[in-house]
């Protein structure tokens, strides 16, 4: 350990990289790579989450006030896409960059130069994406899921943008997936099998598989759609012999798998975290992985759930219903494995811990709402309503984004080599945990009374509800940037932070490298205990 | 400062919010199914709960007992197959116990089979059409809110988004089916009162089926995004009772049939352009303005502007073809179903004639019956 630190204590001197702003665009280094995933993801978080105070802005009170109702469509699309393609999938990138060599013991990634490209090509994509706002006719007003023929037929003319800007981010994906996959199947140090892997490692290799898997179907289905509006086919067109409904299979073939995408990683966040700080190992680790991957298999089976109501063969829909409900045995075991981690644990509670507990609270709550999804005749009266929307911001604000943050905590030590702030730590978190809840929870309330998603404005019964929302919504905007604060602290001035900065931490990353972590992680191999 | 707080004061005291109260559960609805639906609903949300209080209680015992500032020493223990295995059965377990009734459930919705009355229900952009399959009937069903309420000019009505012009009248304790399907987009029809939620799929034909238990009126909106003014496409279901019900189809008939007479005295008559400027304002905002705006100059880039357009101001009949027809892969709708003859000739006036277009060109019911003639 120490002649790794002092042979790289101080790498830019026998490191002859480009300074300035060469640096960022040529490098091939795994922890510059992650660093420029994350900030871009923070970037993205803030332009989504400006989207969403927009469509708060005008649900905050019936009637139209602020915006056209097309505009508002364009909000709460691109808002998704940002948030989904832009925020979450490139944290969890980025992530995997900085940690995955670390854990396994590795120098750097697999496919430094293709790393480089799989970065470099995602801020263009979201470049177009939000250049195609200022067109005229405006940008894509169909919703993230960009149902056929709402997104052929009848949407603006820059629906090309958008196919490009969506083909850009998937290749960008599966280059990120193809470098996970063969970093952790060659670079493993010797004596890490498969099965002392870090949970984050395993559940990331099961991702990127996913990825690989869903991404080309994601490409296929904007492509039909391109075609279809400016090539004359008729893949989703009944009239030349497609159908519309056709779309939909396609999409949630991709939309299903994407989802646990961007929730297997942070199980893995949340399987590190938890025994960190209840220092005490994870409990059923072997299951933590076959549950991991029983999930991933079962999103392969499950897509037409989200499709209960477009009329398919009642046989279809008891099959969809089932192994939606079989989803919920292996997450589950998940979370009852975390509760037999902390059980007879020694607690405490920094800030990656609270994140934790709140992620394994909510997120469950959101596993709930989707059991009761899942059951196809109370679903027809959930389906499109705000209940569904709550269910889903659950999994995903209070589910990945809370793990993310989590995440940032646990590792900025590592990272930044220095201490972030516990005091405004936990007052992000207390913020952070209050106001997600005022924004998401009354959704449900919303859901269950009839309002559907996706309007722009509401019958009055709805009002008061929907003011209470928003408010949360401002609140939990202007939470994050705490977090901004925080971390912009921590790197200028905060406390030098020791190799291992929390007792019961566990790995290579901790307890065989100084923080922050050398330039080049491992360029001897670690001995594996 | 002052002035959120004045907003938000409104906001929370305004006299109009209070007008109807909203349900924080889902509704039992009215009909057995639905009720059904509901059944189930609160069966699948105390079992969440009971998981939950057990999972978190477990969890917040261990948060409150096992920390570290209590001197707790950690255990060792790691993995246990046993338990393992048990938390693996039982929420099994539990999972058959609920897809049984759910499954049961599924079945009886999925039957359309020995309808007493069947709809056609027809989605286009922004309204439904109602068409009774045994009877002489059809008509439009389009949201009879003012736009103005919508932009704060007007005060907030009681039903606001939630009213229409023609609501669908269906009978009680008959069996009605649905045959859903769309002009253009898919959207979804929906009715939380009669746990009725299905898509209407341009070209393809979906079934549903409710029987309706008690009289009253029943509102619901288009659950799909399907565009510019999803928001604004409610459905109204008006129940009554069988006597009541057929009176109603009486006189609906009677005067549907009057009014195809009255279209075909039409022909011969020849209006003012006073008449059909008035006229055909007000067809104009009811039935275009969603689109190409009250002013005529359309979204540009998503819907052409009517103002110095080469159809406005060009021929005559090209124009007529394309009201009347619609335009074939644009959301142009044909609009010569959904208007009578003197409003599609007042609208087609008004629009060769508003905003500075000034053609001059009156049209009449007989030039648009010219063009209905060639396109058979």
């Amino acid at each position: 350990m120490s002649t790794i630190s002092d042979v790289h204590s101080d790498h830019e001197e026998h490191h002859h990289a480009p300074r300035g702003l060469m640096r960022w665009v040529l490098t091939t280094n795994h922890k510059d790579i992650g660093s420029m995933y994350l900030w871009f993801s923070f970037a993205m978080f803030i332009v989504g989450g400006a989207m969403a105070m927009i469509i708060r802005a005008e649900l905050f009170q019936p009637g139209l006030q602020l915006v056209e109702p097309n505009f508002f469509n364009q909000m709460t699309t691109v808002h998704g896409l940002i948030m989904v393609f832009g925020a979450v999938m490139p944290a969890f990138t980025g992530l995997a960059n900085w940690l995955v060599p670390m854990m396994i013991g590795a120098p750097d990634m697999a496919l430094p130069r293709m790393n480089n490209w799989s970065f470099w090509i995602l801020p263009f994509a979201f470049s177009i994406l939000l250049a195609s706002l200022f067109m005229e006719g405006g940008g894509p007003n169909f919703g993230w899921t960009f149902y056929a023929p709402l997104s052929t037929k009848y949407s603006p003319d820059s629906t090309a943008l958008f196919v490009f800007a969506i083909h850009i981010m998937g290749i960008s994906s599966i280059m990120g997936a193809i470098n996970v996959i063969v970093t952790i199947m060659n670079l493993r140090a010797p004596g890490m099998t498969y099965m002392k892997l870090p949970l984050f490692v395993w559940t990331w290799f099961i991702t990127a598989f996913l990825l690989i898997a869903v991404m080309p179907v994601l490409a296929g289905a904007v492509t039909m759609v391109l075609t279809d509006k400016y090539f004359g086919t008729s893949f989703f067109d009944a009239a030349g012999g497609g159908d519309p409904v056709l779309f939909q299979h396609i999409f949630w073939f991709f939309g299903h798998p994407e989802v646990y995408i961007m929730i297997l990683p942070s199980f893995g966040i949340i399987s590190a975290i938890v025994p960190a700080f209840s220092r005490k190992p994870l409990f059923g680790y072997s299951s933590m992985v076959y549950a991991t991957a029983s999930i991933a298999g079962l999103s392969f089976v499950v897509w037409a759930h989200h499709m209960f109501t477009t009329g398919m063969p009642v046989e279809a829909e008891l099959f969809f219903m089932f192994c939606t409900m079989l989803i919920s045995v292996p997450t589950g075991v998940k979370v009852f494995n975390w509760v037999a981690t902390m059980w007879k644990g020694s607690l405490t509670f920094e800030t990656p811990m609270l994140f934790a507990i709140a992620f394994i609270v909510l997120f469950t709550i959101g596993g709930f709402s989707g059991l009761m999804l899942a059951i196809t005749p109370v679903d027809f009266q959930y389906h499109d309503t705000y209940f569904v929307v709550a269910h889903f911001h659950y999994v995903l604000v209070t589910g990945a984004i809370f793990s993310i943050m989590a995440a940032a905590y646990y590792w900025l030590p590592k990272w930044s080599g220095r201490m972030y702030d516990e005091g405004l730590g936990r007052l992000h978190f207390w913020c952070s945990l209050v106001s997600v809840n005022v924004l998401f929870f009354p959704m449900h309330f919303l859901g269950l009374g009839g309002m559907p998603r996706r309007i722009p404005d509401y019958a009055l019964q709805f009002a008061d509800v929907n003011a209470i929302v928003s408010i949360g919504g401002f609140a939990f905007g202007l939470s994050q940037f705490i977090f901004l604060y925080l971390v912009i602290k921590c790197i200028r001035s905060g406390e030098p932070a020791p190799a291992k900065p929390w007792e019961g931490a566990e790995g290579l990353e901790w307890d065989n490298l100084p923080s922050p972590a050398p330039y080049h992680s491992f360029t001897t191999p670690p001995e594996i205990k | 400062m002052g002035r959120w707080i004045q907003l938000l004061v409104l906001t929370f005291f305004s006299p109009h919010l209070f007008a109807q109260e909203m349900s924080f559960n889902l509704r039992p609805g009215v009909t057995a199914i639905s009720e059904q639906v509901y059944g189930l609903h609160m069966t699948i949300f105390y079992i969440c709960c009971a998981i939950g209080v057990l999972v978190f209680g477990a969890m917040f015992w261990s948060i409150y007992h096992h920390r570290k500032s209590k001197g707790a020493v950690p255990a060792q223990f790691h993995e246990s197959t046993k338990v393992e295995i048990i938390w693996t059965i039982i929420p099994f377990i539990i999972l058959i116990g609920m897809a049984i009734p759910a499954t049961k459930t599924l079945l009886a919705m999925e039957d359309p089979s020995d309808a007493d009355i069947t709809i056609q229900v027809t989605g286009s952009q922004w309204k439904w059409h109602y068409k009774y399959f045994d009877q002489d009937l059809e008509f439009y069903s389009v949201m009879a809110s003012d736009w103005d309420e919508v932009n704060g000019k007007l005060e907030k009505r009681k039903n606001y988004l939630l009213e229409v012009d023609h609501p669908l009248v269906l009978p009680i304790g008959k069996k009605v089916r649905f045959l859903m399907t769309s002009e253009d987009v898919i959207h979804s029809w929906w009715v939380p009162d009669f746990a009725v939620k299905k898509d209407a799929n341009p070209g393809f034909i979906n079934e549903a089926w409710t029987i309706i238990d008690k009289p009253g009126i029943y509102r619901g909106q288009c659950a799909e995004l399907c565009g510019k003014d999803h928001g604004f496409m409610p459905i109204v279901v008006i129940a009554k009772p069988q006597a009541e019900y057929d009176a109603w189809l009486a006189e609906k008939e009677a005067a549907y049939l009057a009014k195809q007479a009255q279209e075909l005295e039409l022909v011969a008559m020849t209006m003012q352009q006073d008449e059909l400027m008035s006229l055909g304002e007000k067809v104009y905002e009811k039935s275009c303005a969603a689109c190409h705006q009250v002013n005529g100059l359309g979204l540009p880039g998503v819907f052409p502007a009517l103002k110095d357009s080469p159809i406005a101001l060009g021929d005559v009949t090209k124009h007529i073809e394309v009201v009347v027809n619609g335009e074939p892969g644009t959301a142009m709708q044909a609009f010569g179903k959904q208007l009578g003859l003197k409003e599609l000739a007042a609208v087609i006036t008004y629009e060769r004639n508003a905003w500075g277009n000034d053609t001059g060109d009156l049209v009449q019911a007989k030039d648009v019956v010219a063009v209905q003639n060639a396109a058979q």
